[in-house]
């Protein structure tokens, strides 16, 4: 059955941003909203069949990542788990120490609650990036402390689709009393993770980001991790984090789990590669100077493309092709409200760097088609050609 | 089936899962991104931001989106602690909170704040005298529901209000999770409420949305920071979907609100009535203005409430111990410890809680089935 697009006016190229529910996750949670509507709490039979619903969803997202269920606890999205991964364990073990490491291209929902938590006393050390947006095991073994008792590291970047070496910082961190978090919501619906096999205490993700519902995600929790609850209230989740199970969204995230298999997450990392040069080879057979911020790796996140075009900046290039019923970002959808310089480029290229000002990020879905990348293509020639009339 | 566990949760109306379906299909970019496609979504949200405040005449600048009930407690109590902790480390509740206070003042203690806890008297309801007895110096916020879930009083807050306005600047909290659409608007905003929570899914919303109040110039930490939503105050993409859903459901519960009321109204008296002339029944429910129309507990002395819950279960009717949260534990009820009911009374409690939907014909089904397990209860009486 061929897949139809949900939105037929807009070439819709920001599914970094968020991306659209798929019709059997809609399906779904239409079905669970209409006649599923016991607080999985209850212990009548309404309540039975949502708690059900719940421990089957939990039972699929957690062998996704070779977890085992009661490690999987269900949060209001990438945010909430962010946060709580972190205030969780600088409440837990500030008398640990007060070191944690991060890296100076995370998401806000790292970068914001660190910066929080150095105005209380905590040190933070923000590990540089190469020009590829990756970091350097030696950096990082560099900064690495006694007193270090959270390394949180992203699985791979949202900017630029950069992808961190995850396995090594968990084999590095396995003697060491640090707990590893890594922020997997742009990784988790392309990469195969297994966190046993490296070594990941905790893990987020986000539902909207693999079509499923907004305001869900996961933390996952290695057995044995003892940190309070950020939410706290009722004893849902293991008395983990409080608040009215969403069976609906949760039943809608699993669905979505479900689809993305092994071979259908390589399927796409093919395909979205094959966009990427699909893109750059003809930009660049046009005439229009381009480079790719980052690099092409094969192990990288391929359904984000950010890319500099010279001497064209980015908000001009943005309004002209939302115009054309275009959809790219200028950076993440977060910071892009605000206008404000990339801190992913600024810590790649520098802050002078011209890449700071005139760039763009594609990221593709489901539903994108190569249609579409030509489409995005002959709109930039336009425009380039336009200004340099 | 007939489904009295209303105060646990509702069925997301038709109507309102329709909506959802809608803006899932079509706007479901995010609000944040600045091509027209985000725009749409950003101008869907704010149109529900407005609808909302239209339904409590407060301001489109005053409601504040969350995941729900629980964090929207979390978040006024531990953003007011961190924002006012130079001023003072002391904060007033009450002993039958929902566990979504009571459990985060439990960890702001252990972090070294000091908490007072207010009795209630045996009706459910703390007095304002209490409040005004236990302010001190250094106290930074007052947080009282405004009803109570577990039995339905009304709390006093009209009269805290009276005490708190020689206190302003003192955060006063009301959680009004189980208020919504109960005619207690008037109590809710007033104008000395700061604070007030609210969660979708008790008024056939979605789950996994809800909102808070927070009245212009009053200010809290964040809770959930990152990308900036939310006026930097609560970070995360927007649940649009749920949003709109959640401003339609609002619209809609406030719609005849007076006769939804007695609507509930005459079903619980019609099960009071019949309930009340069996000699092993306390009922903690008032049918007084001073207790929500939806809420009947009761207790069937000697017969456990877990028991009464699967009794009625097996005859197709969905009741609750008092409250579906702490109901997987054998606990007894908060609340009905606070009202000072004696153990073997308050293990015997469950809760009926209605909706507009449900009807005199379903209580009269109730009463019969109440008759015939009531029967088979007398033997676990006579071996008590």
């Amino acid at each position: 059955m061929k897949e139809v697009a949900l939105n037929n006016d807009v070439v819709y190229l920001d599914n970094a941003a968020t991306t659209p529910m798929v019709p059997s996750v809609i399906n779904e949670m239409l079905d669970k909203m209409q006649n599923v509507y016991g607080n999985a709490s209850s212990t009548h039979a309404a309540g039975r069949e949502a708690h059900m619903i719940l421990e089957n969803a939990r039972q699929t997202i957690a062998k996704s990542i070779n977890a085992l269920p009661e490690e999987i606890v269900f949060t209001s999205g990438g945010t909430e788990s962010d946060n709580t991964a972190i205030m969780g364990t600088a409440i837990a073990r500030q008398h640990l120490g007060k070191h944690i490491i991060t890296t100076a291209i995370e998401h806000k929902a790292i970068l914001q609650p660190l910066a929080w938590l150095e105005k209380q006393g905590f040190e933070v050390t923000y590990l540089p990036v190469d020009e590829n947006g990756v970091i350097s095991l030696t950096d990082f073994k560099a900064a690495l402390r006694d007193d270090t008792i959270l390394v949180t590291i992203m699985m791979g970047n949202n900017e630029v689709g950069s992808h961190m070496p995850i396995q090594a910082i968990g084999e590095i961190l396995k003697d060491h009393q640090a707990w590893f978090h890594t922020d997997a919501v742009q990784a988790f619906g392309l990469l195969d993770i297994d966190v046993k096999v490296a070594n990941i205490d905790m893990l987020s993700t986000s539902a909207h980001k693999i079509n499923g519902p907004k305001q869900l995600g996961f933390l996952y929790r290695k057995t044995g991790l003892v940190f309070p609850s950020y939410l706290k209230g009722g004893d849902q989740e293991d008395k983990r984090r409080a608040g009215t199970e969403n069976i609906p969204a949760i039943a809608g995230f699993a669905q979505a789990v479900a689809e993305l298999t092994a071979t259908e997450k390589a399927k796409r990392q093919a395909k979205y590669y094959d966009f990427k040069k699909l893109v750059l080879d003809r930009l660049k057979q046009a005439g229009v100077e381009v480079a790719v911020n980052g690099s092409l790796t094969a192990d990288g996140l391929q359904h984000v493309l950010n890319i500099w075009i010279k001497g064209v900046s980015t908000y001009v290039m943005q309004t002209n092709l939302d115009l054309a019923g275009i959809a790219i970002s200028g950076g993440s959808a977060c910071t892009a409200g605000s206008l404000e310089p990339s801190h992913v480029l600024t810590a790649m290229y520098g802050s002078t760097s011209p890449r700071i000002s005139e760039s763009i990020r594609l990221s593709f879905g489901r539903y994108t088609t190569s249609d579409d990348l030509n489409y995005f293509v002959d709109q930039v020639i336009k425009i380039v050609k336009r200004l340099h009339q | 089936m007939i489904y009295f566990d209303n105060s646990a949760t509702t069925q997301a109306d038709p109507t309102v899962v329709d909506t959802y379906s809608k803006v899932s299909n079509n706007i479901w970019g995010n609000p944040s991104s600045l091509h027209n496609f985000g725009e749409q979504a950003f101008s869907l949200l704010n149109q529900s931001r407005k609808q909302i405040a239209d339904i409590f005449e407060i301001k489109p600048h005053e409601v504040f989106f969350t995941s729900g009930g629980t964090e929207g407690d979390n978040w006024i109590i531990k953003g007011t602690a961190i924002e006012k902790r130079a001023f003072g480390k002391h904060l007033i509740t009450t002993q039958i909170e929902h566990p979504a206070v009571i459990n985060t003042m439990q960890q702001l203690e252990s972090l070294g704040f000091e908490v007072t806890y207010l009795p209630v008297d045996k009706r459910g309801r703390v007095s304002a005298n209490d409040v005004a007895a236990a302010i001190r110096p250094d106290t930074i916020l007052v947080s009282v529901m405004v009803v109570n879930n577990e039995v339905g009083a009304i709390q006093p807050i009209a009269e805290i209000a009276e005490v708190l306005a020689d206190y302003p600047k003192i955060h006063f909290h009301v959680d009004a999770v189980q208020a919504v659409g109960k005619g207690l608007q008037e109590l809710v905003f007033n104008s000395r409420v700061d604070f007030a929570t609210f969660s979708g899914h008790k008024f056939h919303a979605p789950r996994g949305v809800g909102f808070i109040y927070m009245k212009e110039g009053r200010r809290i930490a964040p809770l959930m920071s990152g990308g900036g939503q939310e006026k930097n105050l609560r970070s995360g993409t927007e649940n649009l979907p749920a949003i709109a859903a959640m401003a339609k459901a609002l619209r809609l519960v406030h719609e005849d609100e007076q006769a939804k009321i007695a609507q509930e109204q005459v079903v619980r008296q019609t099960i009071i009535e019949h309930i009340s002339n069996q000699p092993n029944i306390t009922v903690f429910s008032e049918t007084t203005s001073d207790f929500a129309p939806h809420i009947l507990t009761f207790a069937i002395e000697g017969v456990r409430g877990e028991t009464i819950v699967h009794a009625f279960e097996e005859q197709g009717i969905y009741i609750s111990t008092t409250s579906a949260c702490s109901s997987k534990k054998e606990q007894v009820s908060g609340t009905l410890v606070a009202m000072k009911v004696p153990e073997h009374i308050a293990t015997s409690a469950v809760r009926v809680s209605l909706d507009a939907t449900n009807t005199i014909a379903e209580a009269q089904q109730f009463n019969q089935v109440f008759d015939k397990l009531y029967v088979g209860f007398e033997k676990i009486f006579v071996k008590n």
